[in-house]
């Protein structure tokens, strides 16, 4: 898995329990190391074993733990940039919602050794999606369920979500707008970052 | 056949920074994203070459001109602040009746999203600009991870190099470091003194003013024994107040001898720390890589302890060379000279330095 998301678990532990749970995280996996390196590659297997010892440490169900952290991605101001870059999807949710398809390729074209599974979005009605995850990254679903959230809160808007099991080897999250502009949303000034 | 108002509705979906002139250069029309850049200014009637500055082609004035450069690129800017740079491209209109000019940022795009507020709805849906600004923040953002993996890998690489070969406190090589030096020479067939010193007094210093005098004092000493070598020499502290020196193509006795008298006789000048004068001396004893035949790192540094020991024997800031049958003689009880307890009368350590 790449250093990146290592990373990015290692930042939402370190920030929403303190470093020392995540030492303990890292004691328990038995790595030999306590800090992932973003920019570095790890086998599955590596990280696998930290996925298994973040879920007993912090003794809760993981799939809870990887919501918690895909909003903690897109709503911390440590990780502004990705949600930046999430931002530049579209001007408004539906267009944010569509722009998953592009999701692996914008990845890639930032990180090129970073592969994301692949997405799908299928409009069922206009205000009603399925999002169809391939797999490839354990737990990508429901990381996704936690951006998909605070996406919608960025942008003001109220959706119900629900991640509605798998379909073959893919998982399915059921998204339906309730409100758009429900409430004020985040600004998004696309030259606010500084060169 | 469509009217103007038809013209510049379609203009401002596809190409919202256009503009379209009439024969005089009079701008009829402009585009929502353009006059966003100027939103106090009445755009129509106001003069195009007055608005805007033609950097390239240079020579391009009026509207026949303009026409002549159809199809190709144009470099502009505003006249007034902020002189945006922009990019264009002119299609004359039909008849004669003026042109009409597409605009768009290039490169300086990231200023003008910036200084203009800009947003995604200000681009035509086809333009790739929001990919580009997209592109540019995740490119800054993965290497700005780079760069701190970097700095990282790189601080790590010199602590680890440092680590390996230097001795912290002195900055000179440590152990390890002269093994390899040894090893190096020896392989490579060079000839070499070999010259183990060792400092007196240095204990009872310590003892007596602690141990940052001491610290103060083997940096003086390394200091001493770099000014006193050449670059090419190897300096190396080998254990508390013990250093070995190797000087290689320095065979020749009464330079090497001089070379030892002149270290100590510098190693005695008093360190000043904390207002006390510290004194040390020093032994030392060397031994040179053409005595055997076979030269053998461990049995050279062997020698020239032996001969640092006949030195200490020989009584303080002596300087003995090693020779053959020194490992047989009486090893003596270390003399007075060496002075474990030696101390001057106001009780600072070795004040008396130059008593043998």
């Amino acid at each position: 898995m790449h250093g990146l998301i290592n990373r990015a678990i290692q930042a939402f532990v370190t920030t929403t329990y303190g470093k020392a749970r995540w030492e303990k995280v890292m004691e328990e996996a038995e790595l030999g190391f306590t800090e992932f390196e973003a920019m570095l590659v790890y086998s599955e297997e590596q990280s696998s074993r930290m996925l298994t010892a973040m879920e007993k440490v912090l003794a809760r169900p993981l799939p809870e733990i990887l919501e918690d952290m895909g909003t903690f991605l897109v709503s911390n101001p440590q990780v502004e940039a990705l949600r930046r870059l999430l931002r530049f999807g579209g001007v408004n949710y539906v267009e944010f919602l569509h722009s998953l398809d592009d999701l692996p390729d914008r990845a890639r074209l930032a990180v090129s050794d970073l592969h994301l599974p692949a997405l799908e979005l299928v409009e069922q009605a206009p205000e009603q999606f399925e999002l169809i995850c391939q797999p490839g990254l354990p737990g990508y679903g429901h990381v996704l369920m936690g951006v998909l959230r605070a996406m919608a809160d960025d942008y003001g808007d109220l959706v119900f979500l629900d991640h509605s099991g798998r379909q073959g080897g893919a998982e399915v999250i059921s998204i339906t707008l309730v409100v758009t502009k429900f409430a004020e949303g985040r600004e998004f000034d696309l030259g606010a970052h500084s060169l | 056949m469509m009217s103007f108002e038809q013209l510049t509705q379609m203009a401002g979906v596809i190409c919202p920074m256009y503009v379209i002139i009439d024969a005089k250069g009079r701008i009829m029309s402009a585009g929502p994203t353009l006059r966003k850049l100027r939103p106090d200014l009445t755009w129509k009637g106001r003069r195009f070459f007055r608005l805007f500055d033609l950097s390239r082609p240079r020579s391009v004035r009026s509207v026949a001109d303009l026409h002549r450069t159809a199809g190709s690129k144009l470099h502009l800017q505003f006249r007034d602040a902020p002189q945006t740079g922009l990019k264009g491209v002119c299609a004359p209109l039909p008849d004669g009746q003026g042109a009409f000019i597409n605009l768009s940022f290039g490169i300086s795009v990231l200023e003008a999203v910036r200084d203009y507020d800009l947003t995604s709805a200000d681009f035509s849906p086809t333009d790739l600009t929001i990919e580009m600004l997209y592109l540019v923040e995740a490119k800054s953002a993965a290497m700005e991870a780079s760069r701190q993996l970097n700095t990282r890998l790189q601080g790590a690489m010199i602590a680890a190099e440092e680590q390996a070969f230097t001795d912290t406190l002195t900055g000179l090589k440590n152990r390890r470091a002269m093994d390899h030096v040894l090893a190096r020479l020896i392989n490579g067939g060079r000839e070499f003194a070999l010259m183990h010193l060792d400092l007196d007094f240095f204990k009872q210093v310590n003892d007596t003013y602690g141990h940052a005098a001491g610290d103060a004092v083997l940096q003086q000493a390394a200091r001493i024994m770099v000014e006193c070598t050449r670059e090419s020499d190897t300096v190396a502290r080998v254990g508390g107040d013990e250093f070995v020196m190797i000087l290689e193509g320095v065979l020749d006795r009464s330079r090497l001898e001089s070379i030892a008298k002149r270290l100590i006789a510098r190693l005695e000048e008093p360190v000043i720390y904390g207002g006390h004068q510290c004194r040390i001396s020093a032994s030392a004893g060397t031994t040179l890589s053409t005595g055997q035949s076979k030269p053998d790192a461990a049995e050279l540094l062997n020698q020239a302890d032996l001969a640092l020991y006949a030195a200490k024997r020989a009584g303080r800031a002596q300087h003995c060379f090693y020779r053959e049958g020194l490992e047989k003689e009486e090893v003596g009880p270390v003399t007075a000279a060496n002075g474990a307890s030696l101390s001057s009368p106001n009780g600072a350590p070795a004040e008396d330095g130059s008593a043998a």
